[in-house]
């Protein structure tokens, strides 16, 4: 019973260490003195490999996404003779949801598991230390441009999964299933808003890639110096970063539509 | 340690997702959102009933839309629904006998306002307000009325 107690106090104190720690980080990291002419390839070498090469898999996945919202909407739809509406009801759940929402999970499988993996096997051989040693900050030449590398490259890649899964669901409803090309384009421009929809779609995303880039560099950082500690902080990017993914989905949507009782 | 092809790619890449942003908007969406409409006015009918009449309904004369509907009060006076048109500065020459009706599209549909220009010399000018209205036909209303009937005609 005592050690029971004793054991949840324990584990609350270190998740408060963990949360204070990880803040302390994220706030160092973005106070770390810029020196913009050194950190520009820096950055740019960054996102060339959080963003571009995400790209093959997040358009693809996208294409899918689209053809399978198409095909089972239409399926439905078609029942109350409302096929035409296909247009809007994939347009909406994409931009709305789904783009944010699965860009950032493959985002955290595939990038975030890299720079943790990365960084934590910086740690494990000694190449952060050796950074300090030559009084170089391990936190804006090594942290920082990752940090903002994920921040600007999940809200294009979401721009971009947007934008194939329509075509994609284009494909299926247009091409294949026979829904008029003209309503499935007018549908959905009466029924998506620019500053509702997409915008607040892409401000998920910016979140999104805030916290999962955050959460990625900071297990990689503090990832126990050995194998075992860099596969483990590896994991822990991947299911914190969709966790909180999921739940931040959650709040934002609360916070955009507003509880449901807009007019 | 610059790498051209390397920042090549990235601009491509930065490129690419402005562009696509450009393309959802404007093919998805087709910015009505960003872009407000100044060149508008706004005229006011009130009805009895307004049915499921919601902000942003269309405004149409003879099935051409020319405005949306901006918002939808009740007067605390008269309880009855004030409901504010925003219409397209092009069509400025309603007579002030407009009549307004609040219509179904289709059987299922969304309930819109349809104007019916009138033959006044005099034209609505902006907060102008429409006299003669029409409120929203309720099938529930339509269907007791017939259901009453029914059952008087048995006896």
């Amino acid at each position: 019973m005592k050690a029971g107690i004793q054991w949840l106090g324990r584990a609350g104190i270190d998740f408060c260490q963990a949360v204070g720690r990880s803040g302390l980080f994220l706030l160092s990291t973005l106070l770390a003195r810029p020196k913009w002419r050194q950190i520009w390839p820096l950055f740019s070498l960054q996102l060339y490999r959080v963003g571009i090469l995400s790209l093959l898999i997040i358009l693809l996945s996208a294409v899918f996404i689209g053809m399978v919202v198409a095909l089972q909407g239409y399926n439905t739809l078609q029942k109350f003779g409302a096929a035409q509406e296909v247009g809007q009801l994939l347009a909406l759940s994409v931009v709305r949801e789904l783009g944010p929402v699965v860009s950032a999970l493959l985002f955290a499988g595939r990038a975030g598991s890299s720079l943790t993996a990365e960084i934590g096997l910086m740690r494990a051989t000694e190449q952060i230390t050796s950074m300090e040693i030559m009084a170089v900050d391990p936190l804006w030449r090594v942290v920082s441009p990752r940090l903002w590398a994920g921040f600007v490259a999940l809200p294009l890649l979401t721009i971009l999964f947007n934008l194939t899964a329509i075509y994609g669901g284009h494909l299926v409803a247009v091409d294949w299933l026979g829904v008029d090309s003209g309503a499935f384009w007018s549908n959905m421009q009466s029924a998506v808003s620019f500053r509702e929809d997409i915008l607040n779609g892409i401000i998920k995303s910016l979140v999104f890639g805030f916290v999962v880039s955050w959460v990625s560099v900071y297990q990689g950082f503090y990832a126990e110096p050995n194998a075992a500690g860099v596969s483990n902080a590896t994991t822990k990017t991947v299911v914190y970063g969709s966790l909180l993914v999921l739940a931040l989905d959650f709040v934002l949507t609360t916070m955009m539509i507003g509880g449901g009782n807009h007019a | 340690m610059r790498n051209k092809g390397l920042e090549f790619a990235v601009g491509v890449f930065i490129l690419a997702g402005l562009l696509a942003l450009l393309v959802l908007a404007f093919q998805v969406s087709s910015v009505t959102g960003l872009v407000k409409a100044k060149n508008y006015y706004e005229i006011i009918a009130e009805f009895d009933n307004t049915g499921d009449l919601k902000k942003n309904a269309p405004v149409a004369v003879s099935g051409v839309v020319v405005g949306h509907v901006k918002s939808i009060q009740l007067d605390p006076q008269t309880f009855r629904a004030k409901v504010t048109m925003k219409i397209n500065s092009y069509f400025n020459r309603f007579p002030v006998d407009t009549s307004a009706s609040i219509l179904t599209q289709g059987l299922l549909g969304s309930n819109y306002i349809s104007l019916t220009p009138g033959f006044d010399e005099k034209v609505l000018q902006s907060g102008g307000v429409i006299e003669s209205t029409h409120s929203a036909i309720i099938l529930e209303n339509i269907i007791g009325q017939l259901m009453f009937n029914v059952k008087n005609s048995d006896k």
